[in-house]
């Protein structure tokens, strides 16, 4: 079979994938690096990302007030040392940014222009208009084109990584134009494949988010971490799942419920203001807002529409020009998508799974605990977002950390051999059964279709905003019967020339194992913290649970869970306490 | 009986066939539908192997663009209640080559962006310790626009000119090649400038700025604005060194 050769790979062309390409190149020039995705880089979902990204640069801020926001709103469950990190290179990494052409909005002078954002005390959320994802990942993708050096396998999937000797070696991967699987060894590999939002059915995740780096990752035995804590964004459009920016909120916006009223004021998040409050009302953070929506519901108060409940998020006070200036997208979204005027009318919303806290097990360099092995971004846990990322973190999170592990990877590289004969038979194997469990596949009765609905179906029910025990349980055994059905799978293209449903197979099978480990690490935390709700254990448990989950798989496919203690530097744990 | 709308979808396999088909599917007819859900309404529930590509679903990956009805579109802000009650063809973007089905060859595009040189160049790059490059909220807008383009290629599947002439670099590629050079940090539009002149312009003086490109972007990035204002600074440059054959610095 054929085999490609680099020193470091980079599986993912997003955000962190692209910076962390940079990094490389711009730390060991003489090196070879490839950039593999299963989509161009300019389709990948950091397109998606609106509102902002923080980072401190105005007088009046600093650093450790925006790790204390990141660390309170984190519910205590952040790595202080890796928040430090964070704060700290953030600012650099933004105006490397602006350096690199990314239009950032500006102030009169001609200085970059801040807002405020949920969560963050002070306004320190850079952004480019509300398409702050599309610029930022355009300039990225723009200026990695300059370095020659950067291989890049487009519209590749990647189906296996190949370790040898306890270390990461390479991957093997699919060309979707031609169905040619090639095997490509590295000396160091970063995994930046992004979260997993499709596992649940309404999300504003793109259809990419499958979660495969965190499966591939996860079965090559790299454990993940903390995937109980999924964050829902409170203001999703119904049906859709497509997210209307908090900085709608931060430009003055409200919630409001079936009879007109600002109904957070009633779950001690503050009292309604005319102009904005920061860290209060709409500018408390994502997950207590989207927790209120349920309890707002379970009152009545909100509304029924054909995609059940919803709010109404009311812009309309801040007028055409501050909208067609500040939230063009928004405008355009609800125009386009929604067929309704925010400028006249309510725009509908309700709480949709948006982002993972958790991810694969990074140190503060964004290596892994399997040699060879790095991540960054939504796919990585280092962790900085602890049980709740604030709105306009993963930006430049994914900048940060993304240039780290690109740093890291480069400088392990050097001092690795050639990857060995081994790892060559190991492709040889996966190729073998990708032929034979899906392109050769001539049984099963099972429709892809059926058992991604049913899964979406249990993780609503049983592992969403707020979760119990015995429910839990029963969607353990459900994905466990899903997992069984999906050997059984039905497969009728058998094409070696662009075959999406193939792909859609295998993002299948890592959102099945994924979702396997947001289950079981909710399963073992007994606690409620951040975006993890125990109806069963409504309580913080410091004494126990002040430390993260990891998941590993076992041998026979099951997670298991161990704990690791949080690493507390400068702020011990406090109550979190928004409006007051 | 829930009403229904008929998509008529090309299929290319070129495994099996030497010249694309096209098929027939009947999916349910619902308001707040694009045409995007009812292709995979059919991927789901009634082929599994029609084949396309889609991403964000809110039109701004790029990734759905197909001919609808005739039309380039993005498959995802397209409402089948604009095509009630059909029939709706679903084709490839034209222009390009076919993969399969509706998923076209867009390598070309990334060769020509590689081409225009879209990354910031400077003389001398200052130091990021000494902060941000000032640039006002107006000299934002001097290129604003340009920088929306979503590289969707519905642009080129609507040119008249990259039909006939597959050397032109295209709209979308100039319009970023634009983004650059009115980038107040940018300085090296003199140098784009000999690019876009130099044997990427195969076919731009062709174009009769009908607009055609501009009309179909979802982003009202105006290709054609950038094309008039490149066309005009190319002519201007060409007189100067006509009237000024020494060079003007």
């Amino acid at each position: 079979m054929d085999r490609y050769t680099c020193d470091v790979l980079v599986v993912g062309g997003g955000g962190a994938g692209l910076r962390a390409a940079i990094a490389v190149a711009e730390t060991r020039p003489d090196i070879r690096i490839a950039v593999i995705s299963k989509v161009y880089p300019m389709r990948s979902h950091t397109v998606s990302a609106e509102g902002g990204a923080a980072a401190v640069i105005k007088s009046g801020d600093s650093v450790d007030a925006h790790a204390y926001d990141t660390i309170s709103g984190g519910d205590w469950l952040s790595d202080q040392n890796a928040v430090e990190a964070f704060v700290r290179e953030a600012p650099e990494e933004m105006l490397r940014l602006e350096h690199w052409g990314c239009p950032w909005s500006r102030d009169p002078d001609g200085r970059i222009a801040v807002r405020a954002f949920g969560g963050m005390k002070v306004e320190r959320t850079w952004f480019a208009a509300d398409k702050t994802g599309f610029h930022l990942l355009h300039a990225l993708f723009q200026t990695s084109l300059k370095y020659e050096g950067i291989r890049r396998f487009d519209e590749w999937f990647v189906t296996k990584l190949l370790v040898d000797d306890g270390r990461c070696q390479g991957v093997v991967g699919l060309e979707l134009a031609t169905g040619r699987i090639l095997a490509i060894t590295a000396r160091a590999v970063i995994l930046c494949t992004g979260g997993c939002g499709r596992v649940f059915p309404f999300t504003t995740n793109a259809a990419i988010k499958t979660g495969d780096g965190m499966a591939l990752a996860y079965r090559a035995g790299a454990p993940l971490k903390d995937m109980e804590f999924v964050q829902y964004h409170p203001t999703g459009l119904p049906f859709t799942g497509i997210l209307i920016t908090e900085a709608a909120r931060a430009e003055g916006g409200w919630l409001l419920n079936k009879d007109g009223y600002r109904y957070l004021q009633d779950y001690d998040l503050g009292k309604p203001q005319p102009r904005p409050i920061l860290r209060s009302m709409e500018l408390g953070p994502r997950d207590r807002l989207s927790q209120v929506f349920v309890k707002e519901m379970e009152r009545g108060r909100t509304l029924v529409g054909p995609y059940g409940h919803y709010v109404h998020l009311d812009i309309r006070h801040l007028g055409a020009d501050l909208i067609d200036r500040k939230l063009p997208f928004v405008r355009e979204l609800c125009l386009r998508y929604e067929n309704i005027d925010p400028v006249k009318e309510l725009i509908p919303v309700r709480p949709v799974v948006h982002y993972m806290m958790g991810g694969i097990h990074t140190d503060v360099h964004g290596a892994t605990p399997l040699p060879g092995l790095f991540a960054a971004g939504e796919a990585a846990c280092v962790s900085i977002n602890g049980a709740n990322r604030l709105g306009s973190n993963s930006l430049p999170e994914l900048l940060v950390f993304g240039a780290r592990a690109g740093q890291a990877a480069a400088t392990y590289a050097a001092g690795q051999n050639e990857p060995g004969p081994a790892v060559r038979a190991q492709a040889e194997d996966e190729a073998r059964r990708l032929e034979q469990d899906y392109l050769c596949r001539t049984t099963g009765t099972e429709r892809l279709a059926d058992l991604r609905v049913e899964m979406h179906k249990t993780m609503e029910e049983h592992a969403g905003i707020y979760r119990a025990e015995a429910s839990l349980h029963q969607a353990a055994e459900t994905l466990r019967k899903l997992q069984d059905r999906f050997r059984d799978v039905a497969l009728d293209d058998r094409s070696h020339t662009f075959n999406t449903q193939l792909i859609a197979a295998l993002e299948l099978a890592c959102m099945l194992d994924v979702a396997e480990t947001i289950v079981s690490a909710a399963l073992e935390r007994r606690e409620s913290r951040g975006a993890h709700q125990r109806t069963d254990c409504p309580q913080r448990d410091d004494a126990k649970f002040l430390a993260h989950s990891l998941i590993f798989r076992s041998a026979d496919g099951l997670p298991r869970v161990e704990l690791l203690p949080v690493t507390i530097t400068r702020w011990p744990p406090g109550q979190r306490v928004y409006g007051r | 009986m829930p009403p229904t709308i008929t998509l008529i979808a090309t299929r290319y396999r070129p495994e099996i066939e030497a010249e694309p088909t096209t098929q027939p599917y009947e999916v349910p007819y619902r308001k707040d539908w694009v045409v995007l859900d009812a292709l995979n309404y059919v991927k789901d529930r009634l082929d599994g192997s029609l084949t396309f590509r889609w991403s964000c679903r809110m039109g701004v990956c790029g990734s759905c663009g197909m001919m609808v009805n005739g039309t380039p579109r993005l498959t995802c802000g397209a409402f089948l209640s604009e095509f009630f009650p059909g029939p709706v063809r679903v084709e490839p973007l034209q222009h390009f080559p076919i993969i399969r089905d509706l998923v076209v060859d867009i390598s070309d595009f990334l060769r020509k962006l590689s081409h225009v040189k879209p990354w910031l160049i400077r003389k001398e790059e200052r130091p990021l310790a000494e902060g941000e490059y000032r640039q006002t909220p107006e000299q934002l807008d001097a290129y604003k626009q340009f920088s929306m383009c979503i590289n969707c290629l519905l642009c080129y599947a609507a040119c008249p000119i990259y039909g006939l002439e597959p050397g032109f670099v295209g709209p979308a590629a100039i319009a970023l090649a634009q983004r650059y050079n009115r980038d107040s940090r940018d300085e090296a539009a003199q140098e784009r400038m000999r690019i876009l002149s130099g044997s990427a312009s195969d076919g731009i003086w062709q174009c009769t700025f009908v607009g055609e490109c501009s009309r179909v972007c979802p982003k009202d990035v105006d290709p054609a604005r950038a094309i008039q204002q490149y066309k005009l600074s190319g002519t201007l440059d060409a007189l100067r060194s006509l009237l000024l054959p020494w060079g003007t610095s």
